[in-house]
């Protein structure tokens, strides 16, 4: 066994977080290396996505129809500008009653 | 070592309830996202996603089933919060409610503050058991008599009637944050409580809904020089004068608000030094602190960051006094949970009644104890495969090597969707309320 090799097995086993972090810059050779920096805490800052108005809103609210698995990640959501001009023919009804927890079930 | 709990080590748990819908197919509207219980252990709140809050009552300890702690059955629910459209900045605001905390009860009524990212509720919560019968002009279904039909005089008489639980908002704290709503927190005075966003902490008087006071503000003028957020933020249990905040850099910061006004500057700054030869991309992003609580003695604080969680003594500021680690095997896998985003999971924590356990969540519906006083910790699971009535939890045990034991699971088969951020401790008894996705689990100490 080469002791460079040793070295490198070494290196893992007292700091494993360095080892995962040269896993990620291999992945992402462009990622900024402030990572709690102003990026990343401006994203957390500007949390909730953005409509273009009130009728793109309700637009992609009807949208949703389908329960949704919970997500570990939240997407990185880009701007929704809703696919055309909503008419009021377009826009859905009055949202219907609300339904009760299943916790109370 | 079956469990850890109550300062003595042979503490075991057993499963006793599980309360929401079986299959998998979750809305997102039924995720839990708080569970607090009141100041005396019989209430039980859950707040979820859809703005809904499910509040759960302890039935009386029964004569025939002395040994067995009341089961917790629904009390009341309502609909806490909607989702909202903010036209100004075009943005949805999300009806979640990410807090509940309960006021001490004064009268017969109870109150609880819930928030969403926005806007802070005061609800009363009062039981009715009689109602008025008797009346001369109105029939019983409501209905007014003809007059010419009265003939005699009564008066109208209390009589008893099905119990009916009635919440309502009795106040609405509005437009004060510009911010995300991480945290309230009632004041030991039970007049005021604070709210704490990203940048700013504010001041309310439970009674006036119209005005609050920025208590601290850490909006730098230039949002480029941005380098950390306020996370958590709670008064202390006795000293109304005095409360702390936690921020993404891993520091806790503790004021007093006789000093001045306006809490910029800090009395006490907690934060645990680092070697800087072992800081990598992730350090910062998991020393973020994701929760702090006070012991109930009011002498300690606990804080949970993404891999710990720490007991500090409030009389010392230089470093923690304890450290337990939640689940270190993770440490190895920072790539990819930095990429699924879990690196930035928010996990809360508790102390049981007399501080001498503390619990924390993990994923694969792990949750995890630690024994301060006998230096042990257990790892239970919150699973339908062990929900048989009073059956005891057996401890669980991840395998960070390359041999697993049999009934040890491996870091790689870990389901990391299955996260518990949220649990809470009845403040007298071994009983506590774990969170797993959308189902709460009330796990209670075994009684022989």
């Amino acid at each position: 066994m080469t002791a460079s090799v040793d070295m490198g097995v070494q290196d893992k086993m007292i700091n494993p977080e360095k080892s995962e972090e040269a896993k990620l810059k291999a992945r992402y050779p462009n990622l900024g290396n402030k990572p709690g920096g102003s990026d990343l805490l401006r994203k957390r800052l500007q949390k909730g996505q953005k409509y273009f108005d009130s009728g793109d809103y309700n637009m992609a609210k009807a949208k949703i129809k389908n329960k949704q698995l919970p997500t570990a990640a939240a997407p990185e959501k880009t701007e929704i500008t809703g696919d055309h001009i909503p008419t009021p023919q377009d826009l859905p009804q009055r949202k219907p009653s609300l339904v009760a927890s299943k916790l109370a079930g | 070592m079956a469990g850890a709990g109550g300062g003595n080590s042979d503490v075991q748990w057993c499963f006793s309830q599980v309360k929401g819908a079986i299959d998998d197919d979750v809305a997102e509207a039924d995720i839990i996202s708080t569970v607090e219980f009141n100041h005396s252990g019989e209430l039980l709140a859950t707040g979820d996603k859809g703005g809904r809050v499910v509040i759960f009552q302890q039935e009386p300890e029964t004569k025939n089933q002395p040994q067995c702690r009341g089961e917790y059955n629904v009390y009341s629910t309502f609909q806490s919060h909607e989702p909202e459209f903010d036209y100004l900045k075009s943005l949805e605001i999300e009806e979640k409610i990410n807090k509940i905390r309960w006021l001490p009860q004064k009268n017969a009524a109870q109150f609880l503050l819930s928030t969403n990212d926005k806007t802070i509720k005061l609800w009363k919560i009062s039981e009715r058991d009689k109602r008025p019968e008797g009346y001369n002009l109105k029939e019983e279904d409501g209905r007014y008599r003809d007059l010419n039909t009265v003939t005699t005089l009564r008066v109208p008489v209390f009589r008893p009637m099905d119990l009916m639980v009635e919440a309502s908002p009795r106040r609405v704290f509005a437009n004060a944050h510009t911010y995300h709503i991480n945290s309230i927190s009632v004041n030991s005075d039970c007049e005021t409580y604070l709210s704490a966003d990203d940048l700013r902490i504010n001041l309310w008087n439970l009674e006036i809904n119209d005005r609050s006071f920025n208590i601290v503000d850490i909006k730098p003028a230039n949002m480029e020089e941005l380098t950390e957020v306020i996370t958590a933020a709670e008064f202390h249990p006795n000293q109304c004068n005095t409360f702390v905040y936690s921020s993404s850099k891993g520091t806790i910061r503790l004021c007093d608000m006789r000093a001045s006004a306006l809490c910029d500057q800090h009395a006490k700054q907690f934060e645990e030094p680092e070697d800087p030869n072992n800081r990598s991309f992730f350090s910062e992003i998991i020393s973020s602190i994701s929760d702090v609580k006070f012991s109930h003695s009011g002498r300690y604080m606990m804080t949970r960051d993404y891999l710990s969680v720490k007991i500090w003594d409030l009389n010392m500021e230089s470093r923690p006094v304890e450290t337990y680690q939640v689940h270190e095997y993770l440490r190895s896998k920072l790539c990819s949970l930095y990429e699924n985003d879990c690196i930035f999971d928010k996990f809360e924590c508790c102390w049981n009644g007399n501080d001498s356990v503390v619990m924390t969540g993990s994923y694969n519906n792990f949750f995890r104890m630690f024994d301060r006083g006998y230096r042990q910790d257990v790892t239970l699971e919150a699973s339908r495969e062990n929900s048989k009535p009073r059956s005891v939890l057996k401890p669980r045990k991840v395998s960070t090597g390359g041999k697993r034991k049999k009934d040890e699971i491996s870091v790689d088969s870990l389901d990391f969707n299955k996260k518990i951020l949220h649990t809470a401790w009845h403040p007298l008894d071994n009983i506590i309320a774990v969170a797993t996705t959308n189902n709460l689990y009330i796990f209670q100490e075994k009684l022989n």
